[in-house]
């Protein structure tokens, strides 16, 4: 157990996956981060992009985050995000619709900063679920 | 007793039926409350998570982030107003609303100019019939909260509190009036000051004794901050939300209650006087035939 990590996938209205798992891939601002156990106590804040966890008991697992923090102290690790499902969740026709619409929005080419970040964002958090999707099947 | 039996009769016909519908609605609220709990329940591990990391960062860093500091002089005050879509549910929104009046109250004798956000269409409707102007409101969605108009709502009060100096709807502070959920007999209205946030004053802050580890930050604790707290903001709007939205239905499940029992006492007043008048016109009918007979004996026995 000593070179497990706990972790915690949550979302904003429910826990999605807690459990042991021996190391968690993501992506924070800076760049892809892998933790395992003993990791020294962090906190970042991640990109819309997938989690990776090679969970102790069962197969791996892969989820989709839109943003959100990662912390990490005394062996735990939490994820926290408005929205994470996990790959096996995914409809990946859907989520490929909607990168689909995504990429044309027309949001992409305004003329506000804040507008093209946004959609920004919802299109990489469409590409991430599709990416969860597609490891998970 | 002015009412004929027939009138009577009538009344009570439309009484039960009365009884039946509110004894549904009280029924669909009770079971909605549980479910309204568990969502409850099931956002917390959120709410508590982010105050842990809010706190966290608070402590490792030197905390100086516009959503936390204080405006020298405030003017103005955005008071956010949480009610109801629907009525029915007693005495609600008019004691959120008069919570609502009295912090407006409060913040007029500070000389403070008040902006009304609202949501819920009892609220909405409370405010337009008095022509008092109405920032932004939202709709639809009192009784089930979804994150995402939390996230809305939050967005909208973040902009307004960080606003340039001059534009319109800038405020200095930020209130959310909204009704606390205690038991399901007990909710009271409650006002919160939202914006510029106090730091660890959370719901479930974490025990006094738990050392938090020393974080590393990535990118930066500033820019873990600056992400965090408008997430924390939401959150905690979400959590006002949900309680709102227990409560609301505790309010209906208590309302269609005594609803419910009232109609039950007037069945059975009803009923009571239904028996009277028909007794009266029992007894009235049977005297009637006694004298008519007396009178008809009494005239045979002369005649004989």
């Amino acid at each position: 157990m000593a070179d497990d990590l706990h972790l915690e996938l949550v979302s904003a209205d429910r826990v999605v996956w807690s459990g042991e798992a021996k190391m968690v891939l993501t992506r924070t601002t800076e760049g892809e981060l892998g933790v395992m156990a003993h990791h020294t106590p962090l906190m970042g804040v991640l990109v819309p992009g997938t989690v990776e966890v090679r969970a102790v008991e069962g197969a791996d697992l892969v989820a989709a985050v839109d943003g959100g923090f990662l912390s990490v102290a005394n062996n735990r690790v939490s994820i926290l995000a408005e929205h994470i499902e996990l790959g096996q969740d995914i409809d990946l026709q859907q989520a490929r619709a909607d990168v689909e619409s995504a990429e044309h929005a027309g949001e992409l080419r305004s003329e506000s900063e804040k507008v093209v970040q946004e959609a920004q964002q919802r299109l990489l958090a469409a590409q991430a679920r599709v990416a969860a999707a597609e490891r998970a099947s | 007793m002015p009412a004929s039996l027939r009138q009577l009769r009538g009344r009570i016909k439309s009484v039960q039926a009365t009884k039946k519908i509110t004894r549904a609605m009280e029924l669909i609220a009770a079971s909605r409350i549980i479910k309204a709990q568990q969502r409850a329940q099931a956002a917390a591990p959120y709410a508590r998570e982010l105050t842990r990391a809010v706190s966290a960062v608070a402590t490792y860093s030197n905390v100086d982030h516009p959503l936390t500091s204080e405006p020298e002089n405030p003017t103005r005050a955005a008071v956010l107003v949480v009610t109801s879509d629907r009525g029915l549910a007693g005495s609600y929104s008019s004691s959120v609303l008069r919570e609502a009046e009295r912090l407006r109250e409060l913040l007029r004798e500070d000389g403070k100019e008040t902006l009304l956000y609202v949501t819920g269409r009892k609220g909405v409707g409370y405010y337009r019939f008095r022509n008092r102007p109405i920032v932004a409101s939202w709709t639809g969605f009192s009784d089930a909260p979804t994150y995402q108009a939390a996230r809305d709502i939050g967005q909208r009060l973040i902009a307004a509190f960080t606003a340039d100096d001059d534009a319109d709807e800038r405020v200095d502070e930020v209130h959310v009036v909204y009704t606390r959920f205690r038991t399901m007999l007990v909710q009271e209205p409650a006002t919160v000051r939202l914006l510029p946030l106090e730091v660890v004053e959370g719901e479930e802050k974490p025990a006094a004794d738990e050392i938090l580890p020393l974080y590393d930050f990535e990118p930066s604790a500033e820019e873990v901050l600056d992400a965090l707290l408008p997430k924390y903001v939401e959150s905690r709007l979400f959590f006002s939300l949900q309680q709102a939205s227990a409560s609301e239905l505790a309010a209906r499940q208590r309302a269609m209650k005594s609803a419910t029992d009232n109609a039950e006492e007037l069945v059975k007043k009803y009923t009571r006087v239904a028996n009277q008048a028909r007794q009266a016109g029992i007894t009235q009918e049977i005297s009637e035939i006694v004298g008519g007979v007396n009178a008809f004996a009494d005239a045979n026995a002369g005649r004989e």
